[in-house]
């Protein structure tokens, strides 16, 4: 048997994956500076890039951690509109100044995290699980449930209030240190630092949100999760149709305007980079390797030691927080939010990509999508006149051929460059079974 | 079990506990009554059921589908569009009645789920899950957006033409229409013929066999491929008739219709237990009640009645994870 060490890569892998992103970044930049693109292409570049980063956050949830969610649009959402509120602020202070929303947002969420520690801290479910063995000896479990679900009920009504109180105070210096922080920085850099903020509110408040729904819902089955997810999905729909009852500004079905429209094509890039590496860098620590066992067996995950709750509600708020920060980039690209661009069947679209792509695959997500804003617009370009209406009916028929050819997707669960696992450390110790399969082959898992 | 001194009065409070949740409910359903007085709560009760019973049509093919291939085919939906044209063109164009336009549009859909399933699903029988779901909805945009093209069905709104004079029955100020008596009747006849078919006939044993386990299935001698066929084909069959009736009910018809009804009757379907029948239509029931509850008595209602669907789907999930009627899975090692 011949025994196969695993070769030192010649060229470190980051090399080539360098100069094909800087390739890539600067044909973008050079094409629209000279004019070779129309401004319309180039936001559907854009978008193909912010495509990416909402694909890369599902690839997770579902690629990586095998979560089927069909609610990922619902975070894009929560980033597109969280994101706004705060720039549109910035500008019509319709919240009354010009951060006031920038900290009610932060305030909320720190609030919010306190509150979710404090129950931790509460030990809510060791309470509950203490009282019912107790009681369970006296009365019978159903009337036991009534006591324990009582004492539940007060303990999260009593760290509710609380951090609804700490909100309350905070938000108050935060907005005036935020506003004192703005006038006295330069216009341009002021901006800059509040789009930022922004983007990163809209991701964590998404991924808040994913991590409070993913911890109950993720308990139930693949396809009830997918179920329950779409459901969510449009629930936040039907909520965005009408969320001028609650912040006028929103104006509900009536489309969102007068957002700045601050998104260029360097701010796609760098964020997409960003959040790349960072995606890349996690899934190869131990937390990533968490999360792809639970995929591959979560009994044997359980097993092995691993948080399977823990670790399925990283991942669905992780990938919540790519949405919500692709979401953000949406809304200042157009300027204009309308709820139907985060339909359901909207929501299919970062899905259709993964699946496309390959799933678990990083490499395969960010080419598909590539190919996916291609095919789309494409079909508008070739179409002759008076065929506009046949893109949607060409677009099934291609799905459907990729589908039928290629089932596992373009690039399977492969990787490119230095997106590709990295070579374990070896001990002196010759790595003797043959790789069996692609996945051995790229070495995830370790030697 | 040891008596303490603490068990009764722990008791006794726990019982005043239930009592208060009890009366509640019971006030917060009279005080619904009184709102606008029990005329307008029954009216809205029967006009629940009308949309109940279109959603239970719709819902038993997802759950068969479901039940035998384990894929959520998102194509249903469209397919109960077709449904709605078909029986359209027959009355309009041949002036059929009632009984042939509804069978015709039932054999319409049949024949075109039977081709769905042969073209798109089949091949993909042994490749993972997910491809066959994205396959669903690549199914279902065509079937959408093929039929909005313009010598097809067009994209615009189409009053649809009743092929029976309406007759308006006032019981005791409950306004009860013959629609809706001849919706409750031809669902409730579908549904006994079906739940014969599944549970006594041959066919129906070969069915739940193969919806079991199909390896096995296919060892006994049954044909899977042809049984899967035809449950995607009774499906269809039944997703046809309530696309009749829902057009006879709610008489426009345009080619995105299909959408939020399907998913409506999905969600129900997912409500009973999914795999199951009479899960299914219970669950059908309770969500043409939730949305024609909700449109009467809240403030804002039919701007919010999606939310609220699809809120206590949330709800029964979090109590019962696996639906009212469903059975629990065991996962195995």
């Amino acid at each position: 048997m011949q025994t196969t060490m695993p070769r030192k890569r010649l060229i470190p892998t980051w090399i080539p994956t360098l100069l094909v992103a800087i390739a890539v970044y600067l044909l973008v930049a050079y094409a629209k500076q000279t004019d070779r693109i129309s401004v319309y292409w180039h936001q559907v570049i854009q978008l193909a890039g912010l495509t990416a980063i909402t694909g890369l956050g599902l690839n997770l949830i579902y690629g990586f951690n095998g979560q089927f969610s069909l609610g990922h649009v619902g975070f894009y959402a929560i980033g597109a509109y969280g994101s706004a509120l705060i720039t549109k602020d910035l500008l019509t202070k319709w919240s009354g100044t010009n951060v006031g929303a920038l900290a009610w947002m932060i305030a909320g969420q720190i609030g919010l995290v306190l509150v979710l520690m404090l129950i931790g801290r509460l030990r809510v479910g060791q309470i509950r699980k203490g009282l019912a063995a107790r009681l369970e000896t006296l009365i019978k479990p159903h009337e036991a449930w009534v006591f324990t679900t009582l004492v539940t009920l007060i303990l999260v009504a009593f760290a509710l209030a609380l951090g609804v109180g700490f909100v309350w105070l905070a938000q108050k210096p935060l907005a005036a240190g935020l506003g004192s922080l703005i006038t006295k920085l330069p216009e341009v850099a002021a901006q800059n630092v509040i789009f930022v903020l922004a983007l990163l509110n809209g991701g964590t408040l998404a991924a808040l949100v994913a991590y409070l729904i993913g911890l109950p819902l993720l308990r139930l089955g693949s396809d009830y999760f997918g179920i329950a997810t779409l459901g969510f999905a449009i629930m936040m729909y039907t909520g965005l149709q009408n969320s001028d009852l609650i912040i006028p500004t929103m104006k509900g079905a009536r489309g969102m305007v007068g957002i700045p429209r601050w998104t260029t094509w360097g701010w796609v890039f760098g964020v997409l980079v960003v959040l790349v590496i960072a995606m890349r860098n996690m899934l190869y620590s131990s937390h990533g390797r968490a999360i792809v066992s639970v995929r591959e067996d979560e009994i044997a995950a359980k097993m092995m030691g691993i948080d399977v709750a823990q670790s399925k509600a990283l991942a669905f708020a992780i990938g919540g927080f790519f949405a919500g920060v692709a979401g953000g980039l949406y809304a200042h690209l157009y300027g204009f939010l309308h709820p139907s661009s985060f339909s359901m069947v909207k929501g299919f679209d970062p899905l259709i990509i993964i699946v496309f792509g390959g799933l678990g695959s990083m490499t395969g997500t960010i080419v598909a999508s590539a190919l996916f804003a291609l095919i789309i617009e494409g079909l508008r370009v070739l179409l002759p006149q008076g065929f506009e209406d046949w893109r949607f009916v060409i677009y099934p028929v291609l799905l459907l051929l990729i589908m039928l050819l290629r089932p596992q997707g373009l690039l399977g669960t492969n990787e490119w460059g230095w997106l590709r696992p990295p070579i374990p450390p070896m001990k002196g110790v010759p790595v003797s079974s043959k790789p069996s399969t692609a996945r051995a082959e790229s070495g995830e898992g370790g030697a | 079990m040891k008596s303490s001194t603490l068990a009764l009065p722990l008791r006794v409070i726990a019982w005043l506990v239930y009592g208060a949740l009890g009366l509640g409910i019971v006030y917060a359903l009279v005080a619904l009554v009184r709102l606008n007085g029990p005329v307008y709560f029954l009216q809205a009760v029967v006009d629940g059921l009308k949309l109940g019973f279109v959603y239970a049509l719709i819902a038993l093919g997802y759950t068969m589908v479901y039940g035998i291939v384990r894929l959520i085919n998102f194509a249903h939906g469209d397919v109960f569009m077709v449904g709605a044209f078909a029986s359209f063109y027959a009355i309009t164009e041949y002036g059929w009645g009632f009984v042939p336009a509804i069978l015709f549009a039932m054999l319409t859909c049949l024949l075109l789920n039977v081709v769905i399933e042969r073209v798109a699903y089949k091949p993909l029988r042994n490749a993972p899950r997910i491809a066959a779901l994205i396959t669903a909805i690549g199914v279902s945009f065509f079937l959408e957006y093929f039929t909005a093209l313009k010598f097809v069905f067009s994209a615009d709104f189409i009053t649809y033409k009743r092929p029976f004079e309406v007759v308006v029955w006032n019981i005791g100020g409950v306004l009860i229409t013959n629609i809706t008596v001849i919706i409750i009747v031809v669902t409730v006849f579908l549904l006994l013929l079906l739940q014969y078919i599944v549970t006594k006939t041959k066919i129906g044993k070969a069915m739940r066999a193969t919806s079991l386990d199909k390896p096995a299935a296919r060892l006994m001698g049954i044909n899977v491929d042809a049984i899967i066929s035809l449950t995607f084909a009774m499906g269809a069959a039944l997703a046809g008739a309530g696309g009749v009736l829902y057009a006879i009910a709610f008489p426009q018809i345009w080619t995105f219709m299909g959408l939020m009804p399907g998913l409506k009757a999905f969600v129900a379907a997912v409500l009973g237990g999914i795999g199951n029948i009479p899960g299914a239509f219970v669950g059908s029931l309770l969500m043409g009640e939730i949305d024609v509850l909700v449109v009467s008595f809240l403030p804002m209602g039919s701007r919010l009645r999606d939310l609220f669907a699809f809120f206590v789907l949330i709800l029964v999930f979090l109590i019962k994870p696996t639906g009212i009627f469903g059975e629990p899975q065991v996962e195995k090692v």
